[in-house]
């Protein structure tokens, strides 16, 4: 029944277009936004007037990648940044709602995708997922904290613990994070949960689950909005992944699925906690890559403080069911809701560049598939209170800890360097090893509390 | 009078079924006369729109019915390959005009919309509402309440697809095909996930308007019949 018609697809095109321009017009639109994000995960902005726009959905906009993390090249820098219509929305609280934003992927000169765009880097492993046959589902809970400014030079302050800042109460905070929700849903970023964390001052809502190239997208304007919105009230919100020593750190647990159609892939009612055969593999792959794919998404020098003993995060490379310091979680779901089957990966934080780590997720899991990886044994519950050499004993491996172990572990990785391609992979590492070794050379407050009394 | 045009073949072309529902054309699919008579409701058709380029006898008899009527069904536009123009030089009074396929979804409007003007009809309406949903499907402004609703496009292509048929039930895979289409490859899960973003712009008070039919789909509100 289905013949493609050429006609048809551009007109598609077209009306997406037309709907942006009229949306334009209709909601008097002064600025447009057109997003993209570096290789760092910070999300850049080009603004538009909307006399610009049509020409900018129609031919793209040139600009000079040079400033850009990660986009600069040798020889040449120039790039063009094309708007994708259909992520047209306008931002419910800049300038009264005068203001639209898009997406943009970004292509190099001759018309090819720009292997510096981390957009396209993981339309291209979702890609190879689906010629798979497989659709891969994300849901993330997103931790962060508010504090009461953002000045980096003293420890941050807490909004809402009484002891560390009395001039606001805990109201602040969650009339905050109630205002952030209803924004991020009339931007029709659904959550699922919010609530308040356990150290003072941490928040976590949950977004709901959605394709995971739209889900990229999802927690680029999550953070923004998150941001935007203390700033506005004159607080900071940071997702920094530890940001007060002695604290629960901040992570960006994914909970991740593979669909077939209408079919979870996932889900089998005969095998043990109704986790696939495919899902048990998608897992194996996880585990078995997941040294290599650590620097992505746990990026930060900073990142490693939260992998550590004593804060519920993962620390060791293993799965369970209810162990929440497991790298991987296999929630207990409901035997009807063959949907909700589901993994939860728990080492990425916040601060991650979401399109590379769900590419490297995605290429991960799907090696285990293609090779056909065995799950390992469940990891009992005590393991996890073990010391290092008890754990080799019983062949556990720990993830790195720190940013300099998880860089090597990367760069031995043909995996990573396949899902992120030359330039991506290269960049990171150069950019990361600079990271390093500024923080190296760095002398901090407790070495000077612990050393220059005694020595 | 509400517009409606009867479609040959039933289920008909994907990319004719798009094109329609997209430019907010009302229609119904029929595989024969009989089927027809049993579909046509109480005001008439206001045109047929008959695909001839794959099951052309079946077409012709179909076309040849819908003339012999006592109250014949005008306009009728025919869809024909390029080479079977020679078949419609015997036919000329059989059809009021015709297009060549692969269509251009533009031409495909603005020749109904031109027959209809000749057949003095008015165009279809622009304003498609229900209950305190209203979407104006030549400006593509979407309303909750008097007050604009900003949807993305798949977003608005969906509300409108499931406002102009109110209480009828979908399933993913019709939806998934009739909004989205064929050069669409994400599977199911994504109606599911843009109900939930419909809803959530919705929000909490009309969230409910779209409802989930549990392992069948969706439907928006009430058929004004029951």
């Amino acid at each position: 029944m289905t013949h493609r018609n050429p006609a048809a697809i551009s007109w598609m095109v077209e009306r997406q277009h037309e709907y942006v321009l009229r949306a334009v017009e209709e909601r008097n639109v002064k600025l447009i936004r057109l997003w993209f994000t570096d290789v760092l995960g910070q999300l850049k902005s080009v603004a538009i007037s909307p006399i610009e726009l049509e020409n900018a959905l129609e031919e793209g906009l040139h600009f000079d990648g040079s400033a850009i993390d990660g986009f600069s090249r040798v020889q040449e820098s120039d790039v063009l940044a094309k708007p994708d219509p259909g992520t047209f929305e306008l931002l419910p609280w800049a300038d009264g709602g005068s203001t639209g934003r898009m997406f943009c992927n970004i292509f190099n000169h001759d018309g090819k995708p720009f292997e510096g765009d981390p957009r396209h880097v993981l339309r291209r492993n979702l890609g190879k997922l689906r010629d798979a046959g497989f659709e891969m589902m994300a849901a993330p809970e997103m931790e962060f904290f508010y504090f009461a400014d953002g000045d980096p030079q003293s420890p941050p302050k807490p909004l809402d613990s009484g002891g560390y800042f009395d001039l606001t109460t805990s109201d602040v905070a969650s009339d905050l994070r109630r205002q952030t929700i209803s924004v991020l849903e009339q931007m029709g970023i659904p959550v699922e949960y919010s609530f308040h964390e356990d150290s003072p001052s941490q928040h976590e809502i949950d977004l709901r689950y959605t394709g995971a190239s739209e889900m990229a997208d999802q927690i680029m304007t999550f953070r923004l909005v998150v941001r935007e919105l203390a700033l506005e009230r004159g607080h900071y919100a940071s997702f920094m992944p530890k940001p007060l020593a002695g604290m629960q750190g901040s992570g960006m647990h994914l909970h991740l699925s593979l669909f077939e159609g209408d079919n979870n892939t996932f889900h089998d009612d005969d095998t043990p906690y109704h986790l696939s055969k495919t899902g048990q593999q998608f897992t194996a792959g996880l585990l078995y890559h997941a040294r290599e794919i650590t620097a992505i998404t746990n990026q930060l020098v900073n990142s490693y403080k939260r992998l550590v003993v004593g804060y519920e995060a993962p620390v060791w490379v293993g799965w369970a069911r209810n162990n929440r310091s497991a790298l991987v979680r296999v929630p207990v779901t409901r035997p009807d809701k063959h949907s909700s089957t589901r993994i939860e990966f728990r080492s990425p934080d916040p601060a991650c560049n979401p399109y590379l780590a769900f590419s490297v997720i995605a290429a991960a899991g799907l090696k285990g598939i293609q090779e056909g990886y065995e799950l390992p044994e469940e990891a009992s519950d005590n393991l996890f209170e073990l010391d290092q050499r008890s754990a080799k004993k019983l062949g556990i491996a720990p993830l790195p800890t720190s940013l300099a172990e998880a860089l090597d572990e990367m760069e031995r990785s043909e995996l990573v360097q396949e899902a992120l391609g030359e330039h991506i992979f290269e960049w990171f590492l150069r950019n990361k090893r600079d990271e390093w070794r500024s923080y190296k050379a760095h002398v901090s407050q407790w070495e000077l509390e612990r050393y220059l009394p005694r020595w | 009078m509400a517009e409606s045009f009867v479609v040959f073949p039933n289920p008909p072309p994907s990319d004719l079924a798009r094109a329609l529902d997209l430019d907010g054309h009302r229609w119904t699919a029929v595989s024969s006369s009989t089927e027809l008579a049993n579909a046509e409701p109480e005001e008439g058709f206001t045109g047929a729109i008959i695909v001839a380029d794959e099951q052309a006898d079946a077409a012709w008899a179909l076309c040849r019915d819908l003339r012999k009527r006592d109250v014949p069904i005008e306009p009728l536009l025919l869809l024909v390959s390029g080479n079977q123009l020679e078949e419609l030089a015997s036919r000329d009074d059989q059809y009021d005009d015709f297009i060549i396929t692969p269509f251009h979804p533009r031409e495909l409007d603005a020749r109904l919309k031109h027959l209809l003007w000749r057949a003095g009809r008015g165009v279809r309406p622009e304003l498609i509402e229900y209950g305190p949903i209203a979407l104006n499907v030549e400006t593509y402004q979407a309303s909750l309440e008097g007050r604009p609703l900003d949807l993305t496009y798949m977003e608005y292509e969906l509300l409108r697809f499931l406002t102009a048929q109110p209480g009828k039930v979908f399933t993913r895979e019709t939806l998934l095909n009739r909004v989205w289409g064929y050069e669409y490859y994400g599977g199911a899960r994504t109606v599911d996930v843009h109900v939930r973003r419909l809803r959530s712009k919705l929000g909490e008070e009309h969230a409910n308007l779209i409802q989930t039919i549990r392992s069948v789909g969706y439907k928006l509100g009430q058929s004004r019949w029951g």
